[in-house]
């Protein structure tokens, strides 16, 4: 890969300093992603800072709801994740398992072991690959991205394919959401790299509203699907799920499928979403 | 005798693999080792007007960047095609030039046209990246079929229309009249789909060439060390073949793609020369899929003719074969001698007629990957026989039962004197295995969770250890394809073979002491292989086409009869016995009915002091042999894959894959067993998993792991591996091979099972669950219309 | 350049390096520890994993100067001596689980992270889990039929052990 210069950064307020001193640094995490495409001269940052050791920026923490003196309905924790929790370590928190199983087996089949190790919630989400997993959670969840200089809601973060809201100098430190009431997460791996040809979250939340998220077959990254939201609004089921006409325009065509298959793979994995949900 | 023929012994070079103490080529730092990267052309078809190196040269840290014309100029000749085939009309095939560093012109994305040579891989990286050359980029065409036609892109001046040979193979008027008057006919297009070999280890090469000595040395990922000496030597004149030694070290698998000598070892042989450093070169991946010779790749059509009680009267066969933008070594041989001459496969058939067009294309070469020919041969057979069986309405069991060849020798119509077999009782044994006469209670019963079951058959034949070196020359080899042993007792009774095969997975360390073992009764600890290195052994052809069972250790057990001969001497001298009384046995020399023994290293020891042996006997015990088979043999099986296809998604998910082969004699039934899972696992990985896709610009679109499927763990069963022998009646051991069988016999049995299961016969390989779901979405279009 | 420190196989190592250096880069070419190999550009084939700081991860999708200060066991420091081998390289080898060997180095240090993941948490190691585990370790020569078996035996292996 082509010369870098490498930075450790204390805490997130030095990596933010760090990245705003040059246009062409890049925040480094589990660098799962960065390092392949660095070597593959595809990407030639001068500066790398380095966030993996900054500990205010890893792990998980799962807030009660206030009690209101009713009976307590499942869901309405707030979770919040740190951006260099590594999906190994969010798909074995068992706490987090209990409240919001959805996000711990999206996690749980991310990559490989070895990659799961390593790869960061906070890199996944700042590539915004098209083909990655927890945008699509994110997205369904309605969650919150914490960032060095402001929040930002998963609505405006993701901007399109590897595109994101985030500014210069700007780094993750947090995502936060509300546990929902209800959520599941349907995936089709692309069979040669096993990225999502077709993931599908499915959420909904302690107040009824029904979010569904796309990952994989959107021509310009991760997306919310109107009809198989207000279907599923209408009536939380499979049967519902798979009812709904998923049209092909917008979606991607590759050697590994057609947008027409991936119209039928949303459909399908919307409907394993909400029955594994 | 615990270790020898027969014994599933523990393989002996395990230890230092499991302990990362292997010793791969890329392992190896020379001093004063300087490293190549090479500039390749981004375009498939291109003119080359000019190559402006001078950032490149500027860049510290690079030693020197040279090109084509340089290389040319020093008299570097062409990499050339060894097996000469010739057309229907007696023309010799037109093979176009092949220069390590293209000159004038590119013919595929990959080929290259200078290499930077620099202290440090990733300074050479960067300088070649700088290295500015003007093409003038040309018409491209990737498919044979297309590069066939009219019109098509001009790829080398002397191949009129990119066509290299025409060429044919049986009886062509009474295979037309057969089919003619046949009862019933099948007719099928055929596509075998494009592969990369992608042995886990990319290639790599060390050259060094010391000034002093004015000799050359080369590391390299071969599988046939020899072979490379000495068409580096006496085609390309890179070295003299006395003054070059070619190492093979541990080289991490090959299946046909590291039998090639190409470009960049050429390349880097000469650039040490120029630079007086030691130049080494490790592909990356990508670099492999733009570089290691494809496999396959062929477009066919086929027409078979049924009599009205369903015996096969004649097959038609027309054949395009994509040989890519250069001819490879073997490249020529792989779809005419090696493909056609099984078309007959297990069936008593009459009347077979193919012709086969061999094809240039703007594509990377392709040549022999693990099976050669015959997965594309036995692909035809089979997926015809399983469509016939669905067209007549009959079980295809019994369909090719039938039409089973029962007699051996059986001379077919193309060429091949099958020796013996017992397909039938294979098709039984796998059958009973896989409980085909459950089959329907078990399709019903997925019916009901949804999923469409499906089983299919495949009954394969293939043609091993080729062949007699007269009969391959007459055919157009230019190479004999015997093989070479030495054995070497020392004085101590330890032996030393050395062997011209290869290993790089296969177990020869352990197998060929297996041999010894049970000839000597000696234990294979006290056994050592000696290979891969042209210093150390005599010159040898090498590991491919399953041969080095049937002709590497055939030359071993011929070495050691002279051993024996001559041990039987001492031993008779000695014990003051006749040598017709001697015996050896349990690493002992006895005379028979007697308790009077010499020891084996007494033995050992007797030949080298030279003390007391027979008047006239010249000392020490060694013996070489050149082995040369009389025929090829035939390795054949029945293979059956049962499925299940998920409707929704198309994902399909081998519930069972049985394999009886027959394999003559084994020598280590586990690392038989090992080969027949790898092999299986490549042939289902063709059949649904793996494909080489280019754009209509040459651009390959799966050049990376993310995009080539390479089959994983979780993708692929349990295998239920089985052998049902006859011995082959060509060789001592009576040994038919087993490397590429796997390979060979899968994909039909796959493909039958899949198209079983969605009842649409109309599907290509890689099946994928995108293909699966569309054949099923035109099946349900048809069902509707 | 930048020294960068690590404890590897148990030792100490301290090598200067330039900040782009992977840290298979740093264990192959400046620990000259070859048994951790490349084959691959895209962290798929596996056949670089080492455990660091306990964990299985790929070494060539990781610079060195990241593991500054981690401790770092390739197959080379797997077992605990030289003339021993650890449980999961003994079944590999009365399993028939290579050919080869390329890939070997790889398989076997995520075996044996997997095999531990699981007994830590009192997970089964089914068949299918550990075709699941192996999505990251590409084999080209066994079909992974015996190296499934291989891991199957490391874990009663290591369990016994």
């Amino acid at each position: 890969m082509y010369t870098t210069k490498y930075h450790k950064a204390s805490d997130a307020a030095n990596a933010a300093s760090l990245l705003g001193a040059s246009p062409e640094a890049k925040i480094l995490a589990g660098g799962q992603t960065l390092i392949p495409t660095m070597k593959q001269h595809l990407a030639a940052p001068s500066d790398l800072i380095d966030i993996s050791g900054i500990a205010e920026l890893s792990g998980v923490t799962i807030e009660q709801r206030k009690k209101l003196g009713v009976l307590k309905a499942k869901g309405g924790e707030t979770i919040t994740i740190g951006a260099t929790t590594t999906h190994y370590d969010v798909a074995n928190n068992a706490d987090l398992a209990a409240v919001c199983p959805a996000i711990t087996g999206l996690a749980a089949n991310i990559g490989d072991p070895a990659v799961r190790h390593r790869g960061t919630l906070g890199g996944s989400i700042a590539n915004n690959d098209p083909a990655a997993d927890y945008p699509a959670a994110l997205l369904a969840l309605g969650a919150t991205i914490h960032t060095t200089s402001r929040d930002i809601s998963a609505d405006d973060f993701f901007t399109g394919m590897f595109s994101t809201a985030l500014n210069e100098g700007e780094v993750i430190k947090s995502v936060s959401f509300q546990a929902p009431a209800n959520a599941g997460y349907g995936k089709f791996p692309v069979p040669a790299s096993r990225y999502a040809m077709v993931g599908v979250f499915v959420a909904k939340s302690i107040d009824g509203d029904v979010r569904v998220s796309v990952t994989g077959a959107g021509d310009d990254g991760v997306f919310r699907h109107a009809g198989l939201e207000a279907a599923l609004s209408s009536d939380w089921s499979s049967a519902s799920a798979a009812g709904v006409n998923v049209g092909a325009e917008g979606l991607l065509s590759d050697i590994h499928g057609n947008a027409a298959y991936r119209a039928n793979l949303i459909g399908v994995m919307a409907k394993r979403a909400v029955d594994a949900a | 005798m615990t270790e020898g023929i027969g014994a599933r012994v523990l393989r002996k070079e395990d230890k230092r693999f499991i302990t990362g103490k292997g010793r791969y080529t890329d392992d190896i730092i020379e001093p004063n080792q300087a490293y190549a990267a090479f500039v390749r052309s981004p375009h498939a078809h291109a003119n080359v007007k000019g190559i402006d190196a001078s950032a490149a040269l500027a860049m510290e840290g690079v030693v020197d960047v040279l090109n084509g014309h340089q290389l040319t100029g020093d008299g570097i000749g062409n990499i050339i095609c060894g097996w000469g085939v010739t057309s229907k009309d007696g023309t010799p095939m037109n093979m176009g030039a092949w220069s390590a560093l293209a000159t004038e012109k590119v013919r595929y994305v990959g080929d290259a046209v200078a290499v930077v040579i620099a202290d440090s891989a990733e300074i050479a990286k960067l300088a070649a990246e700088s290295v500015v050359v003007d093409y003038e980029t040309l018409p491209v065409v990737v498919g044979s079929v297309e590069a066939l036609a009219d019109g098509a892109p001009q790829i080398h001046e002397n191949a009129p229309g990119n066509l290299i040979f025409d060429w044919e193979i049986g009886n062509k008027e009474p295979t037309d009249a057969a089919l003619a008057s046949a009862e019933h006919i099948v007719e099928m297009d055929i596509v075998n789909n494009r592969l990369a070999p992608n042995p886990m280890e990319p290639r790599s090469a060390i050259a060094t060439f010391n000034e002093s000595e004015d000799h050359y040395t080369l590391y390299t990922t071969s599988q046939n060390p020899h072979v490379a000496r000495l068409v580096l030597s006496a085609f390309y004149n890179v070295a003299p073949e006395h003054k070059l030694r070619v190492i093979a070290p541990d080289v991490g698998g090959g299946f046909g793609s590291k039998i090639y000598i190409y470009p960049e070892e050429i390349t880097c042989l000469w650039a040490s020369m120029k630079t007086n450093r030691s130049v080494k070169w490790t592909s990356d991946r990508t670099e492999a899929f733009l570089t290691d010779a494809h496999g396959r790749d062929h477009v066919t059509h086929a027409k078979m003719g049924f009599d009205k009680n369903h015996k096969i009267v004649g097959l038609r066969v027309n054949t395009k074969a994509n040989l890519g933008a250069y001819m490879s070594l073997f490249s020529s041989a792989t779809p005419t001698y090696l493909y056609a001459t099984l078309l007959s496969g297990q069936y008593n058939i009459e009347n077979v007629y193919a012709d086969v067009q061999g094809v240039y294309t703007n594509t990377v070469p392709v040549d022999a990957y693990r099976g050669a020919g015959r997965p594309e041969a036995s692909f035809v057979m089979e997926r015809m026989m399983e469509t016939a069986a669905r067209q007549l309405g009959v079980d295809p069991a019994e369909l090719r039962l039938k039409n089973f060849v029962k007699e051996f020798p059986h001379q077919t119509p193309v060429i091949m004197a099958y020796d013996s077999g017992d397909f039938a009782a294979n098709q039984k044994q796998a059958m009973d295995a896989a409980d085909y006469k459950g089959f329907e209670k078990r399709r019903t019963e997925a019916a009901k969770r949804g999923k469409l079951r499906g089983i299919g058959f495949s009954n394969y034949i293939e043609a091993c250890g080729i062949a007699p070196s007269a009969a391959v020359g007459s055919l157009g080899a230019g190479v004999g394809l015997w093989e070479s042993a030495e054995v070497r007792v020392n004085p101590v009774g330890t032996i030393e073979i050395l062997t011209g095969s290869h290993s790089h997975g296969q177990g020869h360390e352990t197998t060929f002491a297996q041999i010894v073992a049970e000839r000597f009764g000696l234990p294979t600890e006290n056994v050592a292989i000696v290979h891969g290195d042209t210093d150390k052994v005599q010159f040898g052809m090498g590991t491919y086409g399953s041969r080095s069972g049937a002709v590497g250790m055939s030359a071993i057990v011929k070495a050691m009869d002279k051993v024996e001969a001559k041990v039987k001497k001492i031993g008779a001298h000695v014990l003051e016995a006749s040598e017709d009384d001697i015996i050896i046995e349990d690493g002992a020399v006895k005379v028979k009915g007697t308790d009077k023994q010499m020891l084996w290293h007494e033995v050992g020891l007797a030949a080298y002091t030279a003390h007391n042996i027979p008047e006239g006997m010249e000392p020490g015990l060694k013996e070489s042999a050149f082995y040369d088979p009389s025929n090829f043999t035939f390795p054949a099986g029945c293979y059956i894959c049962e499925v299940e296809v998920d409707p929704e998604t198309g994902v399909t998910k081998i519930i069972q894959f049985t394999a009886s082969d027959d394999f003559g004699t084994i020598i280590n039934p586990m690392i038989v067993e090992g080969q027949v899972h790898g092999g299986l696992a490549q042939g289902i990985g063709q059949a649904m998993f793996e494909g080489v896709v280019y754009d209509p610009d040459g651009q390959q679109l799966s050049a990376s792991y993310m995009d080539y499927c390479m089959p994983r763990a979780d993708d692929v069963p349990m295998y239920q591996v089985m052998h049902q022998s006859t011995e082959c009646p060509g060789n001592p051991l009576g040994m038919k091979g087993c490397g590429e069988a796997g390979a060979i016999g899968s994909p039909p049995a796959v493909i039958n099972a899949i198209t079983d299961a969605i009842g649409n016969n109309n599907l290509n390989m890689p099946a994928t669950p995108s293909a699966v779901w569309a054949a099923l979405q035109e099946a349900s279009k048809q069902a509707a219309e | 350049m930048t020294k960068i420190t690590m404890t590897v196989n148990g030792k100490a190592a301290s090598k200067d390096v330039s900040d782009n250096t992977l840290l298979v880069e740093y264990i192959r070419e400046h620990l000259r520890l070859t048994g951790t190999h490349v084959g691959c550009d895209t962290s798929q084939c596996g056949a670089c994993v080492v455990h660091v700081n306990g964990q299985a991860m790929k070494s060539c999708t990781m610079l060195a100067a990241a593991a500054e200060g981690a401790t770092v066991t390739t197959v080379e420091g797997l077992a605990t001596s030289k003339d021993d081998l650890h449980p999961m390289q003994v079944a590999f080898k009365e399993n028939h689980g290579l050919q080869c060997g390329f890939c070997t180095p790889g398989m076997i240090m995520t075996a044996t992270d997997m095999v531990k993941r699981y007994q830590e948490a009192g997970k089964e190691l089914t068949e299918d889990a550990i075709r699941h585990e192996l999505e990251g370790n590409i084999c080209r020569c066994t079909g992974y039929h015996n190296i499934v078996k291989s891991i199957q035996d490391g874990a009663s292996k290591m369990t016994a052990a």
